[in-house]
């Protein structure tokens, strides 16, 4: 029998290869709600070449591997749920590549948003990516794997979208190159043209191989941004306020969000409109053409602009958001968690009823954030709750209130974003059968052993 | 002190702490060498909490990653969260738990540290005299205005003591009345209390502030940003016992307004490295720049990586002695001389004699020896009379 441990110290070295508590009992958790379970071994490779290595030792001896980027999901996806082997990839943190003219840039499978937009704004400072709001510490990879969003999102879609090309190590062991890098040296497309193979990857949540390069799309990073904020307090007009803005293309960003802390904020919602600018006037010239696109909104005294002194612009245009996470301390406790499922657009009133009837049945503190996708063909709305971890029965109403939250958003016709098995169980059994058909062979196809993060995705 | 029992929990674990402000890199020395979560600062309060909630044992693995934490007090600056300035309180705590529940099972090195200071007065296994390199540099006498407290580093090591040396020359040539306690100087006490040991550095601090008390010492000026940061910070829990406290590098870049100290031309390429005591722990950035700015001809370039981002030399809680990072080219002082020679500097300005230690050995081990020289503030200056 092969002494898995001397295996893995073989491939990257004994002081990068742990089975000791320490390490297993950190990564056999995450900081949201679901129960842990612990690797045998965590490891950091540093190449590819590692990852094959570390697969193919897996695949050989029929062992669960988790990639796992910044493990800041939330849903206990890089919790390895049948032991095995974490792999941490943040080791692999080279920035390969910028293509300016063709506006892309080429990452290892490890490095970490605040890296990249560090790296960008000191050579390429012309260029920016979509930031998640998720902390600096998320990876580029990680965040692509679960179709994440980003500042650019409302322009562009998902950040999965802005994928122009991956390297992926399968199950198998092979290294496999998709997109335009197939055939070329440029990273420029993921698959257009021709049959788009990323999809055999993105949203499968490492259950399909481990991507060890990814090439992303880059934007024009503007000289000047600044906020604008609609306050209504008719939830009812959300979708349409949305259609207006969306209607205008002079966003980069819009935010919708509805808390009920501090006081003064409750009862509104707070729409947070994020506009780009080369120049005073045409930043002058968007804030126009917004102003007048809810004018009759305003007209109708159903809502209307606030006032933002400049000391609070800063931490509404911050990328990523610290304020984000503070949100984990507001029951001085250190845990949220959100069920974020993608909506239609209209149904943003019937969920933020929802929510607002399972804070009143759970006892709950919350945050509804919202964010609009692609020009508004859809939208994330975000039930999330924080939890104070010494507070185990704040922790189970938490995850009920979030179970029932799934159910309300399967029968409201949403998807649930970077669903936790349990939702993903919940998915599985609603969804078209052919549907479920092709992912299973896919999946058998590519992963014959099954070895790759068990648990998710499994029919 | 916060009873941190009740507030490690609050570690969301969202990583801010492990970077600079801008991201430009991991700035959390121990992550950086290590590279496992574990060693990050959310690595240690989630190990902690889990060994509170007896979720874990105590190993001698649980206690490395304890100790390897420098203190530095990057995770306190860029941590968001409103409990931030506790947490480095939070991790002595623990040691201190550590200390007690555990019954004292400790890294080895750590509580050779502790036994070294115990019964020697420092860590340095030195049983000599605290004052054989201070020719020309007499015993503090009630009257003088400042006592000179160098520390253990400024009295037995050897780059310490040039560093003592040089400091008290600079002192005479300005005139400025001042005695050193020589064999009756005791640790300050700063590795100690960041160590666990609260005991042991209660006897030290003690006996510091008593024979200051004696002496009728007014003001004291530190060589060591550490003793400096003990006895402004911590000194003051122990007693209520008034003196005045500076670091040289503020005694300097006061004497140079005062045009006591006249550099001359040194065209010179330097590079400053903050250390953590000065810089984070007590907000000192612009003094030490000042002093190096003030020298006709001289060009400071800063690292990447400066003030309240500047990535500690990875000397800090004592590391210095104990060396619980070392063994690899990602250990913090090669980072950090690697970073500091990408400046095209010619030498790398220091203000502590552990950051000098580190310092040194590290440019060694990245044969940099004949590109990057390591000298401290007050070694430039003198060299620039």
């Amino acid at each position: 029998m092969t002494d898995i441990y001397k295996s893995l110290v073989e491939i990257v070295g004994e002081e990068h290869v742990s089975n000791q508590k320490e390490e297993r009992y950190f990564y056999g958790r995450d900081p949201g709600l679901t129960p842990p379970h612990e690797p045998d071994y965590v490891v950091m490779p540093e190449t590819t070449e590692e990852v094959q290595q570390i697969v193919k030792l897996a695949n050989k001896e029929k062992i669960p591997i988790v990639p796992k980027g910044g493990g800041l999901a939330l849903t206990g996806l890089v919790i390895p749920q049948k032991g095995g082997i974490v792999i941490d990839m943040k080791r692999m943190g080279k920035i390969l590549e910028v293509n300016e003219k063709s506006r892309y840039v080429v990452v290892e499978g490890g490095v970490t948003h605040g890296m990249l937009q560090n790296y960008l704004k000191k050579h390429h400072p012309k260029l920016r990516h979509s930031i998640p709001d998720s902390p600096a510490i998320s990876t580029v990879v990680g965040n692509a794997v679960i179709h994440g969003q980003g500042r650019l999102t409302q322009q562009y879609g998902f950040n999965s979208d802005m994928v122009s090309g991956l390297e992926v190590v399968l199950p198998t062991g092979e290294i496999c190159r998709i997109g335009s890098h197939s055939i070329s040296p440029y990273w420029f497309s993921r698959g257009a043209p021709w049959p788009d193979l990323s999809g055999l990857f993105l949203g499968w949540f490492g259950t399909t191989g481990i991507i060890t390069k990814l090439g992303l799309r880059l934007y024009p990073a503007k000289k000047m941004r600044d906020v604008m904020v609609f306050l209504t307090d008719k939830i009812e007009l959300v979708p349409d306020i949305i259609l207006k803005l969306t209607h205008t293309e002079m966003t980069e960003d819009i935010v919708v969000n509805e808390q009920p802390l501090p006081p003064r904020m409750k009862g509104n919602i707070y729409i947070l409109i994020i506009i780009t600018g080369d120049s005073d006037e045409e930043l002058d010239f968007k804030r126009k053409i917004i102003w007048d696109a809810l004018w009759d909104i305003f007209e109708s005294r159903d809502g209307g602009f606030l006032s933002v002194p400049a000391d609070m612009k800063p931490p509404l245009l911050e990328m990523p958001s610290r304020d984000v996470v503070r949100f984990a301390d507001v029951r001085k406790g250190g845990g949220f968690e959100y069920s974020g499922p993608i909506i239609p657009l209209e149904k943003y009133p019937e969920f933020i009823t929802k929510q607002k009837e399972l804070v009143s049945k759970y006892n709950l503190s919350y945050s509804a954030t919202s964010r609009v996708i692609a020009g508004g063909h859809c939208m994330m709305y975000a039930f999330a709750f924080t939890f104070n971890r010494a507070d185990d029965d704040e922790m189970d109403r938490i995850r009920k209130a979030l179970r029932e939250a799934a159910e309300f958003t399967v029968e409201q016709g949403g998807m649930m974003w970077k669903p936790t098995i349990e939702e993903q169980k919940m998915i599985i059994e609603r969804m078209d059968p052919n549907t479920l058909k092709i992912m299973k062979k896919i999946k058998e196809l590519l992963d014959p052993n099954g070895i790759m993060n068990p648990g998710n995705w499994e029919a | 002190m916060t009873d941190y029992t009740k507030q490690i929990h609050r570690c969301f674990r969202c990583g801010y702490c492990k970077f600079p402000s801008d991201y430009s890199d991991f700035n959390c020395p121990s992550y950086a060498r290590f590279r496992f979560d574990t060693y990050s600062t959310s690595g240690r309060l989630w190990l902690i909490y889990a060994w509170l909630k007896g979720e874990i044992e105590w190993s001698e693995h649980l206690a490395e990653i304890l100790y390897s934490c420098t203190t530095c007090k990057n995770c306190v600056e860029q941590c968001p969260m409103k409990f931030s300035s506790d947490i480095v309180d939070w991790i002595v705590s623990a040691r201190s738990d550590m200390l007690e529940k555990e019954k004292g099972r400790i890294p080895p090195r750590v509580t050779s540290f502790l036994e070294d200071v115990y019964r020697l007065g420092n860590p340095l296994k030195e049983r000599g005299k605290r004052d054989a390199w201070a020719t020309g540099i007499k015993k503090y006498q009630p009257g003088d205005e400042y006592l000179f407290y160098v520390g253990c580093l400024g009295s037995y090591d050897e780059f310490g003591q040039r560093m003592a040396r040089s400091v008290g020359a600079l002192l005479n040539e300005a005139g400025v009345s001042f005695g050193i306690l020589g064999n009756e100087e005791n640790c300050c006490g700063n590795e100690v209390y960041l160590l666990g040991e609260r005991e042991l550095f209660q006897v030290l601090a003690e006996r510091n502030i008593q024979k200051f008390k004696e002496l009728s010492v007014k003001k004291v000026v530190t060589l060591s940003p550490h003793a400096y940061n003990a006895m402004k910070n911590n000194y003051p829990l122990v007693s209520n016992a008034y003196f005045e406290v500076s670091h040289y590098t503020q005694l300097l870049c006061g004497l140079l307004r005062e045009n006591k100290i006249r550099p001359s031309r040194n065209k010179i390429k330097v590079t400053y490295h903050d250390p953590c005591f000065l810089g984070r722990y007590n907000k000192i950035y612009g003094e030490p720049r000042k002093i190096l700015q003030s020298i006709p001809g001289i060009e400071l370039l800063e690292m990447e990586r400066n003030r309240e981002n500047s990535f500690c030399c990875g000397g800090g809680s004592g590391n210095f002695v104990t060396d619980l990072l070392a063994g690899s080219k990602e250990s913090p002082s090669r980072i950090r001389v690697r970073e500091a020679y990408e400046t095209g500097a010619d030498i790398l300005a220091v203000a502590c004699p552990s950051c000098m230690t580190m310092l040194q050995d590290a440019v060694k081990v990245e044969e940099l020896e004949d590109k990057l020289a390591v000298k401290d503030i007050s070694q430039i200056l003198t060299e620039s009379l």
